[in-house]
């Protein structure tokens, strides 16, 4: 299949599929990470993970028309506030949610996967109701568009530039947030000794709740970016959820390096075989190795050594 | 009353089957027209899956997020072999190459595939309907539970591979129909099955398949097998350490579960005319899950009341308010886990049960003997 291709050609296919998969690699890291604090640090499996991702789409959405509307004129900086809304609204709700359904199904992972489904699908009616089935665009400030010309055969997108940096900045903080600070000491306690936690004076229920209000928070801010290079749509989330998990469950659930690394290898898989295949065999092969792989080696790319 | 246990079907199991037959075998054929019976009979189909499930994750623990993959495997054998009759050359005479599936003339393709061959044979679909998603599941089974997967990462891993398998069929248009499916069946063997004459014998073949597997259930549940399932979902490491090979007996429950699924979904192409990846992927395949959790993970007979019901009411639900169905099927979801994790079947137990026994019991003056409701009982079944 390369046959047809002179070898710059390739090099410039391979460059520019290869940042493609940068900005799917983007996306992946911010939606697995939250999917990585609630999962692998709580065990819990959200499956409405991708509805709190949307939530956060639809305030950046909202934020932008209040823009427009009102305050034209500090427009171009919109998206830094909305990002902002975006993290409270879906950490509030996320911690609501903890509140009112999660923390009666710790003992029962299987039953959390069930109730969260059901959750995703009553969010994504809800949404259906508010905003409509049709999907929404937001307005890209002006200097997002247009792209950096490298060379002659290679462009490169400002927003793609900016989805990237941006989920740099967040796996930075995350790492700041899990390693750093006390609180981080607390969740990575509770994970790995719960009782011996709650005796040494660790509030474990809160730390539950704040673990997964940061984590659907973090959700929220994806979907901020996501509306960078996407529209959003009532049942958007939904196509990413098994990927998502996928790419947790590959990177070794509770290894936040893990989860980085195997969202660059499966983006970048998938993206450069698309340009050779076509899009739906370039996505059945990727996953298809992913679960191959996760058959050879269950516990994941990067496992934490934790005994049980 | 430990006799009473061990028996093979209980006083409660023996009415259950009983009710069950009354309501298949008599009550709806007598009190349906044939659409509606023909409407109950695909509700029917995903009791097969719930059974399964209800052997797999109530008794086994094993939660699979993928019955889909297996209900579409043996609809789809069945629906090859169907359309392979259906596309006789003289049927087919108008297309660019007749005498082969209507889907593979639009894309191109000027001849049936190696793969599809073999489907010309009724005995081989039929074998195939069983054999194809039992092999399936068997090589998931045993790289899975022999390398001790279990539990969340079962459900996402058998998740993934309902999205791929879907994506493979859509993106393969040319060889499997693509989005739409394998439309347009007409007849099995000359035997046209669009009539109402055929869609009432269908529904009885599926009654009767329904109580076979509903039968075949029940005695692995009974056996020395379903004591050792629940103990295993109960306390893994204790099984194996009594020497137990814990992953043969899960692989073993899996491909059961599979068949089922797969017969269900056969009986689902014959009744309903068609086949499609709608039936087959992530949604499908949770929805499934739902059923079996309404009717009551460890009861066979709460899971076809299950099916029916949910069907029923998604149905009618989504005819009258569509906006309030999706979240109604929500709202499903968090309640039978939150308030009901025994779904119907816990709920007739724990509540009607007792009084009816209670009732029993007066008319027939026996001492108030409570003890005979064993709550231990009731969470083991």
């Amino acid at each position: 299949m390369f046959a047809d291709y002179s070898m710059g050609e390739l090099g410039a296919i391979f460059a520019m599929q290869g940042f493609a998969g940068l900005i799917l690699f983007s996306v992946f890291v911010l939606m697995a990470l939250g999917l990585a604090i609630i999962f692998g640090q709580m065990g819990v499996i959200n499956m409405a993970h991708g509805e709190f991702m949307i939530l956060g789409a639809y305030v950046t959405y909202l934020t932008s028309n209040l823009f427009s509307e009102y305050m034209p004129a500090l427009f171009s900086m919109y998206f830094f506030l909305a990002m902002i809304l975006a993290f409270i609204v879906a950490g509030a709700l996320g911690m609501f949610v903890e509140w009112a359904l999660i923390r009666h199904l710790y003992k029962r992972p299987l039953d959390t996967l069930l109730a969260t489904w059901g959750l995703s699908l009553i969010m994504q009616q809800i949404y259906r109701s508010v905003f409509g089935a049709r999907e929404v665009g937001v307005t890209i400030p002006e200097w997002m568009m247009g792209s950096l010309p490298l060379t002659d055969t290679i462009e490169i997108p400002i927003n793609g530039i900016f989805v990237m940096v941006l989920a740099t900045g967040i796996s930075i903080a995350v790492y700041i947030m899990m390693f750093r600070s006390s609180w981080g000491k607390q969740v990575r306690a509770v994970t790995q000794n719960r009782v011996m936690a709650g005796a040494v004076g660790i509030n474990t229920e809160r730390t539950d709740r704040l673990t997964f209000g940061i984590g659907c928070g973090v959700a929220g801010v994806a979907g901020s970016a996501f509306t960078m290079i996407g529209s959003t749509g009532p049942t958007a989330g939904q196509l990413y959820i098994v990927d998502t998990f996928l790419v947790v469950v590959f990177g070794g659930a509770a290894s936040l390096l893990g989860t980085i690394a195997s969202a660059f290898s499966i983006s970048q898989a998938q993206s450069i075989m698309e340009f050779f295949l076509s899009g739906s065999m370039a996505k059945v092969l990727t996953l298809l190795t992913v679960v191959g792989i996760l058959m050879l080696r269950p516990q994941g790319l990067f496992a934490l050594k934790l005994r049980k | 009353m430990f006799l009473n246990k061990n028996r093979f079907f209980s006083n409660t199991d023996l009415i259950g089957f009983a009710l069950l037959a009354l309501l298949i075998f008599v009550m709806l054929p007598v009190g349906l027209d044939v659409f509606r019976l023909n409407l109950f009979g695909k509700y029917l189909t995903y009791a097969f899956v719930a059974i399964g499930l209800v052997l797999c994750w109530g008794a086994g623990g094993i939660l699979s997020l993928g019955q889909g993959v297996f209900f579409g495997l043996g609809g789809y054998c069945m629906a090859m072999f169907l359309k392979l009759e259906a596309s006789s050359p003289e049927a087919t005479k108008i297309q660019s190459t007749p005498g082969i599936p209507d889907f593979m003339d639009w894309n191109q393709i000027a001849e049936i595939p190696f793969w599809w061959q073999p489907f010309h044979s009724l005995t081989f679909s039929l074998v195939a309907v069983i054999i194809i998603p039992v092999i399936f599941a068997f090589i998931i089974g045993v790289a899975m539970f022999r390398r001790r997967v279990g539990g969340v990462y079962f459900a996402i891993i058998t998740q993934a591979i309902a999205a791929i398998l879907t994506i493979l069929i859509i993106g393969q248009q040319g060889y499997t129909g693509g989005v739409n499916g394998i439309t347009d069946l007409r007849t099995l063997k000359g035997w046209d099955i669009r009539t109402d004459d055929a869609k009432v014998i269908l529904y009885f073949v599926n009654g009767g398949l329904l109580f076979a597997c509903l039968f075949i259930a029940q005695i692995i549940r009974k056996s020395k097998l379903g004591r050792i399932l629940i103990a295993m979902r109960d306390q893994e490491d204790r099984v194996r350490f009594s020497g137990y090979d814990v992953a043969n007996f899960k692989i073993f429950v899996f491909c059961a579960g599979a068949a089922f699924a797969a017969v269900g979904g056969a009986m689902f192409t014959l009744q309903v005319g068609f086949m499609s990846p709608s039936f087959v992927g992530i949604v499908p395949s949770i929805e499934m899950v739902i059923f079996c959790a309404v009717g009551g993970r460890l009861s066979i007979i709460g899971a076809v009341y299950g099916a029916l019901l949910v069907n029923l009411a998604k149905t009618t639900f989504s005819e009258l308010f569509p906006e309030l169905w999706l979240l109604g099927l929500g709202g499903l979801f968090i309640a039978v886990v939150l308030a009901f994790p025994n779904g119907l079947a816990g709920i007739y137990k724990d509540y009607v049960e007792p009084r009816i026994a209670l009732i029993f019991k007066r008319k027939m003056h026996i001492d108030e003997d409570v003890s005979k409701y064993d709550p231990l009982e009731a969470a083991a079944d």
